[in-house]
Parts: C-alpha cells; structure tokens; sequence
C-alpha cells in the first residue's frame, strides 16, 4: 500500500517535471466572452503567449454567462488539467467549483476581474489597476503641461461603471498637486466613439469653441477618437490646440498619434496571460508562491514611441 | 303562480349610449317564485337591461323596485347585496380554485384567524347537496363539466342573494342531459320562491321552462305573455313580425321578370360549420330580402358572398362571366358593396370623419396612388349628406360621434360613391329611430328602381316584406326557403322560420 | 385651405411650445446657447448641434410614426442601425463604391423591414413581439458583420454623410429634412396617410371597405428599416465606424418617446409627421442642453425623466380638458 502511494508520488513529480521542462503542460482557460475587442484581443494574446511557452491551451467561451464558465471549469478539473485561468464574468458565486479545484489541487489564476471569494481559494490574480491607470495619464499630463495653465475637459466612462469611477480617481489624485490643472466639464461618452464625439461637440460649445479648453482626459482611446473628430470639424487641431490622453492602448489611437492628433495613451495590456503563466511556471517549478494580485504594467504611450509600429503590431490581434 | 307578489320591477327603463338608444322606456316585472324568459334580437337592449338591472350600468331614467322600494344599485356587488344575482355564459368563478372555495370565496369560515379547510369544504357539501350534487368540493373547479359549474356559480349567486337569479344565456355550451339538469336546479329554485329571469335564444328551452316570456326589439318593449298560452309562430311574429305600421305593404312585391340572365350567381357557395352550400343568384335591379333567428347563418351568408370570410369551394358567375372572388378587394373591384351588422366594429372609423368615411371605398378601390382630390372629397360628403340626410354639423366631424342611424346612412354614401353594381345590407335598421328607418327602406326601393341589385338582411319582417322581390329564409345554417312576390307575408316568412323540421322547401 | 392651415397649427402648436420652452430653458442654464457662427464653411453652434445630433432619432421617428399609426410598433430599428451601418463600413473597406455601398446598405434595411412587415401583417404576430426578434437578433448580426470589432474605414465620400456640409448644414440634417419634407408630401399627397390612419383606427372595417391593410403594414415596416438604414449610415460615417455593439442602442427608445411627444397615439390612428420630427428635436434638445449645462452625468437620465414627464402631463387628455374648461369658464361674462 505504502509502496504504491510512494510509487504514485514520484510518477506524479516526474511527471510534473517532464511537462515542465518539455511540452504537454495544460491549462484550461476560460474566457468571458468577445464583448469588445480588447476582450478579442486578450484571447488572441492568451494563445500566442500559450503557444509562445508550449503550453497545450483547453479554450472555453462562456458568451457572458457564468454558467458556461462553471461548466468549463468543472470540465478542466475533470480533464485534470494543470491549472486553470479565468476571467470571471461576475464577482460572486465562485465558491463551490474554486473549492473542487483547490480539492483536485489544481491551481486558478484570475485573469482581469476580481472574485468575491476567500483569497485561499485562488492561486493569484493578474490584473490592471485603474485607479493607476488614471494616474499615470494624469502624471503624463502634469509633466507636459509643465506649469502653465491647463484647463482640462474629461470624457468618462459609463456612469457608475468601476473602470469610470478608478479612472477618474486616479487622474484626480495625480493632479491633485497640480494648481495650475483644473478640470472645467467632465460628462459621460458611455466610452462608445458615438457619444464621445457628441459630447465632446457640446465641450467645445459651452467653452468658446474650444479656445479655453488646454487638454482633453478621456477614459478610453474609443471615446477619445470620436472626440478627436469633433475637434478637427470645430476647426481646431487636436494634439496641438488641445492635447489629448486616453487610457487603452487600442490599435487605432496609435493611427491618431501618428497623425499627431493624440498625444498619449495608457496600456491596459490585453497580455494578462504572460504574467500568468510566469508565476504558474515559478509555482509549479519551485513552489515560489506569488503575491494574491500581479499588477500588469500601465505602460504609457506617447508620440515619441514610434506609433505607426505599434499600430501595425495590435491591428491583428482583433481589437 | 301569476298571483305571486311582484319581485323587481323596471318602469319606463332607458338608457342611452351614443348613438343608440338601448332601452326606451321599457317595464318589465318579476314575481316571486317565476321563471321570466326575456327574448329579444341583436341590440334589443337584453343585455342592457339586464346590466341596468345588476348595476353594471346606471340607468339614464326610469325606476326599478325591488320588493316596492326603489333601488339604484352602483355596481354588481350591490345588486348582490340587495339580493339579486346573475350567471353568465361563460362562468366568472375561478377554475383553479376548489369547488368550495369558489362557493365559499370571501366568507370562509376561520379558525385562529385562518382558514379552516374542514369547515369549508363541509359547508359547500351541504350547500351543494341541496342542488341534488354530491361531488368532491376539494377537486378544482376545472375538473368538473361546464354544467356542474353552472350550477356551482349559480348556488353560489343564490347564497350570496337569494332573491332574484339572472342567467345569461345559460345553456349555450351544454348539451342536452346536461340541460334538463340545469333545469331541474332551477325549478327547485322556483319552487323555494325564488324570481328567475331566463335569457336564452333557444326557443325550445323558452317553452319548457319559463311561466312568462317578455319580448324586446329596438330598445323598447313589444309584449309581455304567459308561456302556456303562446305558441311558437306567435313568440316569432313579436320578435321579428310587424312594427312599422306606416310606409309598408302586406304582400311582396310581385311581378319581377326572372327570364334575363341573373346578374349574379352563387353556385354551392358554403363553409362546413358555419352554413351549408347554397345556390343564389340576384339579377338586375332586385331586392332579395334575407330573413332567419339571431345564429341562423344570415350574416356568414353574406360574410361569403362579399368574399370577408373564406368559402369551401363553389363558383360565381356574374353577367355569365366566372368571377375570381377571394378577398373583399375582388368583390369591390366586381362592383359590390357591403354594409356589416356590426357597424361599430366593421363598419365604420370612428376616429375618421364623416368625408373620409365617405370616400374611404372609393379611395381603396382606386389605390393610393389616385387621390381623390380634397375639393371632391367635400363635394361628395356634402352631396351625399344632403341626399340622404345625414344629420352633422359638417362634414369633419368624427363619425363615432354621429347617431347610429346618420352612421348607417354614412356607410351606405360609403358605397354609393363607388357606384356599386350590387350592395348587400345586414342589418341596416338596426338600433335606429323610426324616421331613419322609413328614410332607409325608401332608399332600398330607389336603388333597386335605378338597377341595383340589393341582398339585405333584417330581423324587422315587415320591412322584408315591403322592399323585397324575393326573400331567402335561413335556418340552423341552412337555406330553408325561398318566397317570391305576392308569396312573401311575414305570416309566410314566420311560418318558414318557426317550421320545426330541418327539410327544405322552396315555397309557403 | 385655410383652415386646414389653421388645423395644421393647432395640431403641432403644443409640440413647438415645448421646444421653445425647452430651448428657452436651456438658453437659461447656458448663455452662449443661440451663438451661431460660420466656420469651415457651415453654420456653427449648439442650436446646430440639436439638428445635427437629432438626425438618427429623427429618421427613425418617420418610419415609426407611420407604424405606430397602423396600431404597430418597431422595436427593431436601432439594431437595423447597427446592421446597416455593420454592412455599410465592411463595405466600403472591402472596395465597392460608394453608391452600391449605399444601395446595398439600404437594401438591407428595406429587407429587415420587410421579414417584421410579414411577421406582423402575414402571420399575425403581435408587433411588439415581432419585432422584438429582430431587436435581439439584430445587433448580433452585425457584431457577425463586423466579425466583433469596430470596422473603420477612411472613405472620405461616405464620411461626409455624417460629418460633411451641404447647403451650409452638415449633411444629416439635409437628410433628414429632406426625408421628412418627402414622406410628409408621399403620404399626404397620395392616399396613403388616409389609409394608414384608417388601418390604425379600425382594420376589420378599413379591409371590408377594400383597404389592402396587410399590404399597407408590410409597407410601413418597410420604410421604417428604410428610415433606420439611412440613421444606421449617418451614425456609421459619422465616427468612421462600425461599432455593432453601440450603434442605434437603445434608440428605438427616443424614436418611440418622439412620436409620442408627438403627439400620436400609440393605439394608432391620426398622425403627424411634422410633429414627430418635432418631437425628435425636443429630445435632442434636452440630451444636448443636458451636455451643454455642465450638470455631473449622475443626473442625465433623471433630468431628461423629469423634463419628459413634464411634457407628457401637460399633453395629457386630462390635463388639456381642464385647461379647455377653463377657458370656456373665464370666457364667460
């Protein structure tokens, strides 16, 4: 009996051992849906970055229903596989198929959102920090402006929405210290182009056409697009006349920034697999333990960073 | 019996809707331990007295007395209160629930503040058991026959009451054993000392249960007899006999030359169920008159001679010539007209003014593409409100504001002003004053002088007889009869109607 | 003719006070409101901006009141939008020309109102219902069209639908204009608004006076994809985009409160162009007086509720019978 168990443990460890240091390591993912594009594009990355390491990928879509993805997820823990990635749809309700995982010991990674449920019964969760987000577009703006008087309109995301709420936080704080910023209209683009651009029309209205406007903070690079061509049609020339920041990283505010009419944008990194699959392979190779959230880099974007490259680099990725 | 004290009473009963006036001073009276039958057409104004009686209408003037006091219930749960109560048709008891809490609803018997289920059901046991019905009362309702919950809601409407019991049309959905049950149900219930008023248009029925019978037309009230002295053809003749006394004839009108070619032929026209085959044609400037009992297949006849509803098969020919008749556009595009029985819910747009009501054929006929020009549009309403009388202040008023009778005339403009070739009436006198309806029959009889052929169907017999060359008479969906020019009577007609073997005949 | 004039205006009267309090309001709230100036060769300003922005909710309000007034309703139009305009980018990026980009997009829209005219007038589903399966379907075949993500393009000659000028106007408010000026004359001219109304009012009656009834209803749920088509084109040029998710979201809504703010009834009969596109701007004006205002957007919707409210009691039967008793009692001596 002793025998066997102590047979069964090496075959396991060897076998661990083999997938880790060759091929034929799986991992369940499961995805949300393709709701936007950045969701397309971190499906596409999740792939590449699995095929980048040799990982064998179970992909599962759930079309925005948790079912679906509690289904998957028993599906991977029947499978076996070596671990599991999730973005979940919804914050609750996780409870009893994370703690069938956990009993199979086969370690979860959140991607993206956040669950309610106890810490222990996950291994980490990759993620973005919005409020950071918004700093750092604000920081962008305070070094830019350098002192002068900015006097900033901000498009926000869909009204009560987490991301609109973060985004707005962290462009506050950052310019908190910042006497000569200050931002004179801010109203909702539902973060859509249609309602960016409209919106941004009435900005340029209600502030004499525009000419007492400095900067434009928008919370994502869709509304920010739209805004850009209401500002051209008001005569003015957006990334000049009035600086323009956006949060996302999408493939076409690169195509406005190389046309010079954004100036910067924030990353929020469709790649959230990389990171995981790292900490997977630390955890599974050396027992290291990573820390309950990895924060992915917020990585600003401006001008100077050669966007008509960045452009060409996102546009298949099916944003 | 027809010494018993009198129970309710209506006197000089009216009620106006707009348009219609539908009761015009009627009296009607109700004795104690009597089962009343109340007969009348179509808008005779039955369900309207019956409403004012039960409070589902307030009466415009009039009185009604119950037990010599006057009352003037506001709604049905007064009249309940007072002591009078009704079945309708279709029973209005909920059919999810147990047969005793459906008897019992509102006043079960509590315990502790809750229901108490024994005592329920024991309680309906017994009201039941004095119907003659032993069934379990804890089954739901819908488990049971629709005669079974006739009688429950009628045992319920009698212990909620107990004075006066209204059925509505009681028997139209049971067959016969289940009748004679209902039947007995009620006679205990006569017997107890109960007034009963019975609307039914099952004459049979009439016959065997009731002691006295009131007959209704036009709103108003023709008669009131005992059962036992009156016999079918008589109980018809008030219902459809004669009434205007004026502007009539006695006879049909005779020698029309039926050797040209029929203008219009149905060949075994029918639908299964709704009326059997027939053959039928109408020739140049005729008037063929159409005479049967409330369901007797009249107005599907003519549904299926305008191509409203659809047809099994058959041909018609007209001018010789097969006709492609398949939708009311067809029969327009042939030359025909139709003015529907219903006029409210057929006939005209209310919300539309008396122009547009007018031109409204006219203008299909011609497409959408073709206006009629709003310079001829005026011309032509104001023509034809002048012709035929049509009382409005002008021409845009909405025609639902206008009375039933000016409504009739509009809709016949409606189709004089597409120079029809053949128009079919239902009911065109219905639940208008008796000046419009004398203007109406002159207007029948100079169309057919002009060459038009007319089908007119109505339940006012002496009518028939004036206008009529020919008159059809339809029985349980069956063209029984045909009578022509000095054969047509309404004494002929009735005959024909109340006859009561299905077999046909082709004369009186 | 006078007094069909005289009737014309007491009809749209109630709808024009509206929007003059409602732009009086705003001019209130936002000084710099009536500043209207010429630049880039075209009229400038926030009243502009009501037309401009008004222009899909307008379009769809043509083809809605005319289903609407045969006792229907078209629930499908805003994903119509996103169909069309899915169709129109894709499209235009895969190298037709601009006219058959533009004829197959409308195409498209003629189509969709023709499976909801069949459904409804043939089969006899109950509109709401009817059309309720293309307004879910609907933006789902375009996220297929647009395989999921925005499709942009840069066709200069369709942008200018939504962000170009004509006539010192921007472009979607000449269409619009326009349509409303043709279907006002196609339906008043013909017969067809009298037996539309006439449908709407009582159809068992309209078809045995021989009113081609089903066909009519195909027709208007064929104009109205027509009309969500061309707001589905003007929205699509306008941000040089497709975005299948947000296109026309939601505006089935607005096109459905014009009407009514309109003035017509929803149980069909009696209706007025005129006073939907009206009622399109009344919207429009409130959104962008909403905007130009500077309130925090927590209250947007609450606001836009309140103003609604407002006008919708004052048109109440209700409240328009007391205001008539009243004057009839202050006329008296």
């Amino acid at each position: 009996m002793f025998a066997k168990t102590l047979l069964g443990a090496s075959l396991l460890a060897s076998m661990t051992l083999l997938s880790s240091a060759a091929l034929s390591q799986t991992i369940g993912f499961s995805q949300i849906g393709s709701e936007s594009g950045w969701r397309a594009a971190e499906t596409t990355l999740t792939k590449q970055e699995a095929e980048k390491r040799g990982i064998d990928l179970k992909f599962s879509d759930a079309q925005q229903k948790q079912e679906n993805q509690i289904k998957a997820l028993r599906s991977f823990i029947a499978q076996g596989v070596d671990a599991i990635l999730v973005a979940p749809v919804v914050a609750t309700g996780w409870d009893a198929v994370l703690k069938e995982a956990k009993e199979a010991e086969i370690p979860v990674v959140l991607l993206d959102r956040m669950v309610d449920s106890d810490k222990d019964l996950y291994l980490t969760a990759v993620g973005s920090d919005l409020v950071h987000e918004g700093s750092v577009a604000g920081k962008w703006l305070v070094d830019t402006v350098a002192g002068k008087d900015c006097a900033v309109v901000e498009l926000q995301g869909t009204t009560g929405s987490s991301p609109a709420i973060d985004r707005k936080k962290g462009f506050e704080q950052a310019i908190a210290g910042a006497a000569n910023i200050k931002i004179i209209r801010s109203q909702t683009g539902d973060f859509t182009r249609a309602k960016g651009k409209e919106v941004m029309e009435s900005f340029l209205k209600a502030e004499n056409g525009g000419k007492n406007i400095c900067a434009l903070y928008a919370h994502n690079d869709d509304m920010a697009v739209g805004a850009i061509q209401a500002i051209k049609e008001a005569g003015l020339k957006p990334g000049t006349d009035i600086l323009v920041v956006s949060i996302d990283a999408v493939p076409d505010i690169f195509q406005a920034m190389a046309a010079g009419e954004a100036n910067a944008t924030v990353e929020l990194t469709p790649n959230m697999a990389g990171p995981a699959f790292d900490a997977l392979k630390a955890y599974m190779d050396n027992g290291t333990v990573p820390p309950k959230f990895i924060q992915t880099e917020s990585k600003l974007y401006t001008q100077k960073d050669d966007p008509a490259k960045e452009y060409e680099a996102r546009k298949g990725l099916g944003y | 019996m027809t010494n018993n004290p009198t129970l309710l009473a209506a006197v000089g009963l009216s009620k106006t809707f707009p348009g219609t006036r539908a009761l015009d001073g009627v009296d009607f009276d109700l004795r104690a331990g009597e089962v009343h039958a109340l007969l009348g057409e179509n808008g005779a104004g039955k369900s309207t007295l019956i409403k004012c009686l039960t409070g589902a209408y307030r009466r415009d003037g009039g009185d009604i007395l119950l037990e010599g006091a006057s009352i003037d219930p506001r709604d049905t749960q007064e009249a309940q209160r007072l002591g009078i109560g009704t079945v309708y048709q279709e029973v209005n008891l909920l059919p999810n629930l147990t047969v005793a809490d459906n008897l019992l609803l509102g006043r079960q018997p509590r315990r502790l503040g809750l229901v108490s289920r024994r005592e329920t059901n024991r309680i309906a046991r017994e009201m039941l058991s004095r119907y003659g019905l032993t069934i379990d009362v804890a089954r739901s309702l819908d488990s049971y026959s629709v005669a079974i919950q006739q009688i429950v809601a009628i045992a319920r409407a009698v212990s909620l009451s107990g004075k006066v019991l209204i059925l509505d049309e009681p028997t139209a959905s049971l067959d016969r054993d289940e009748v004679r049950m209902l039947f007995d149900v009620v006679r205990s219930l006569r017997a107890q000392g109960l007034g009963i008023v019975f609307i039914s248009h099952f004459l049979d029925q009439v016959f065997d249960i009731s002691d006295r019978i009131t007959v209704l037309r036009n709103g108003r009230l023709v008669g009131v007899r005992d059962a036992a002295t009156l016999d079918r053809t008589q109980l018809i003749n008030m219902m459809l006999g004669r009434e205007l006394s004026e502007e009539t004839r006695d006879r049909g009108r005779g020698g029309f030359d039926y050797a040209q070619r029929a203008r219009i032929a149905y060949v075994g026209t029918g639908r299964a169920g709704v009326i059997a085959p027939f053959d039928l044609s109408i020739h140049r400037g005729e008037v063929v008159g159409m005479a049967g009992l409330l369901g007797s297949g009249r107005t599907e006849t003519a549904e299926l001679m305008f191509a409203a509803a659809p047809r099994d098969g058959g041909s018609v020919n007209k001018d010789g010539k097969p006709l492609k008749l398949a939708s009311p556009r067809d029969a327009i595009a042939a030359g025909f007209g139709f003015s529907p029985e219903d006029r409210k819910t057929s006939g005209i747009i209310g919300d539309m003014s008396v122009r547009e009501n007018i031109v409204l054929a006219l203008q299909a006929r011609q497409g959408w593409m073709r206006p009629v020009r709003l310079s001829r549009q005026r011309e032509m309403a104001d023509d034809y409100i002048r012709r035929l009388d049509i009382r409005t202040p002008d021409a845009e008023k909405p025609i639902g504001q206008l009375s039933g009778g000016n409504q009739q005339k509009a809709l016949l403009a409606r189709w004089l002003a597409t120079n029809p070739e053949f128009l079919i009436l239902d009911e065109p006198t219905r639940g208008i004053d008796v000046g419009a309806h004398a203007e109406i029959i002159r207007m029948i009889e100079n169309l057919c002088e002009s060459g038009m052929s007319l089908l007119v169907i109505s339940s006012e017999l002496d009518e028939l007889v004036t206008y009529s060359h020919r008159v059809v008479v339809v029985r349980d969906r069956v063209h029984v009869a045909e009578l022509i020019g000095e054969e047509i009577t309404t004494d002929s007609i009735v005959a024909a109607i109340a006859k009561p073997s299905p077999a046909p005949e082709t004369s009186a | 003719m006078n007094g069909t004039l005289a009737r014309f205006g007491r009809r749209i009267a109630p709808q024009l006070v509206t929007l003059a309090v409602v732009v009086a309001m705003i001019g209130i709230v936002f000084p710099g409101f009536f500043d209207i100036s010429i630049a880039n060769g075209r009229l400038y300003g926030s009243p502009i901006d009501i037309l401009n922005r008004g222009a899909p909710v307008a379009l769809l309000a043509i083809g809605m009141t005319l289903v609407i007034a045969t006792g229907g309703i078209d629930l499908s139009v805003g994903a119509v939008m996103a169909i069309c305009g899915a169709i129109a980018a894709t499209l235009i990026v895969d190298g037709y020309s601009l006219p058959a980009t533009l004829a197959l997009s409308l195409g498209a829209g003629l189509l969709c109102g023709l499976w909801n005219g069949l459904l409804v007038a043939v089969l006899g589903i109950q509109p709401i219902v009817a059309t309720l399966i293309l307004m879910v379907a609907g933006r789902g075949i375009a996220q297929l069209v647009t395989e999921g993500m925005i499709r942009t393009f840069s066709h200069h000659g369709f942008a200018s639908l939504g962000s170009g000028n004509l006539l010192w106007l921007p472009t979607p408010v000449v269409i619009w204009v326009c349509a409303g000026i043709l279907a006002t004359l196609v339906v008043r001219r013909t017969a067809l608004g009298m037996l539309i109304e006439a449908v709407g009012i009582n159809r068992r009656a309209s078809m045995l006076a021989g009113v081609n009834a089903r066909l009519l209803i195909v027709t208007v749920y064929m104009v109205s994809g027509l009309c969500a088509a061309m707001a589905g084109l003007i929205v699509t040029a306008d941000i040089r985009g497709a975005d299948a998710n947000n296109a026309g979201l939601f505006l089935e809504l607005d096109a459905i409160l014009a009407v009514v703010v309109g003035g017509t009834s929803l149980l069909g009969g009696h209706f007025s162009l005129i006073a939907s596109l009206i009622g399109a701007m009344i919207i429009q004006a409130i959104n962008t007086g909403i905007l130009v205002a500077g309130f925090p957007p927590e209250f947007n919707l609450v606001i836009k509720a309140c103003i609604v409210l407002a006008i919708l009691v004052l048109q109440s039967p209700a409240l328009q019978g007391a205001a008539m008793l009243f004057s009839r009692t202050k006329g008296q001596p």
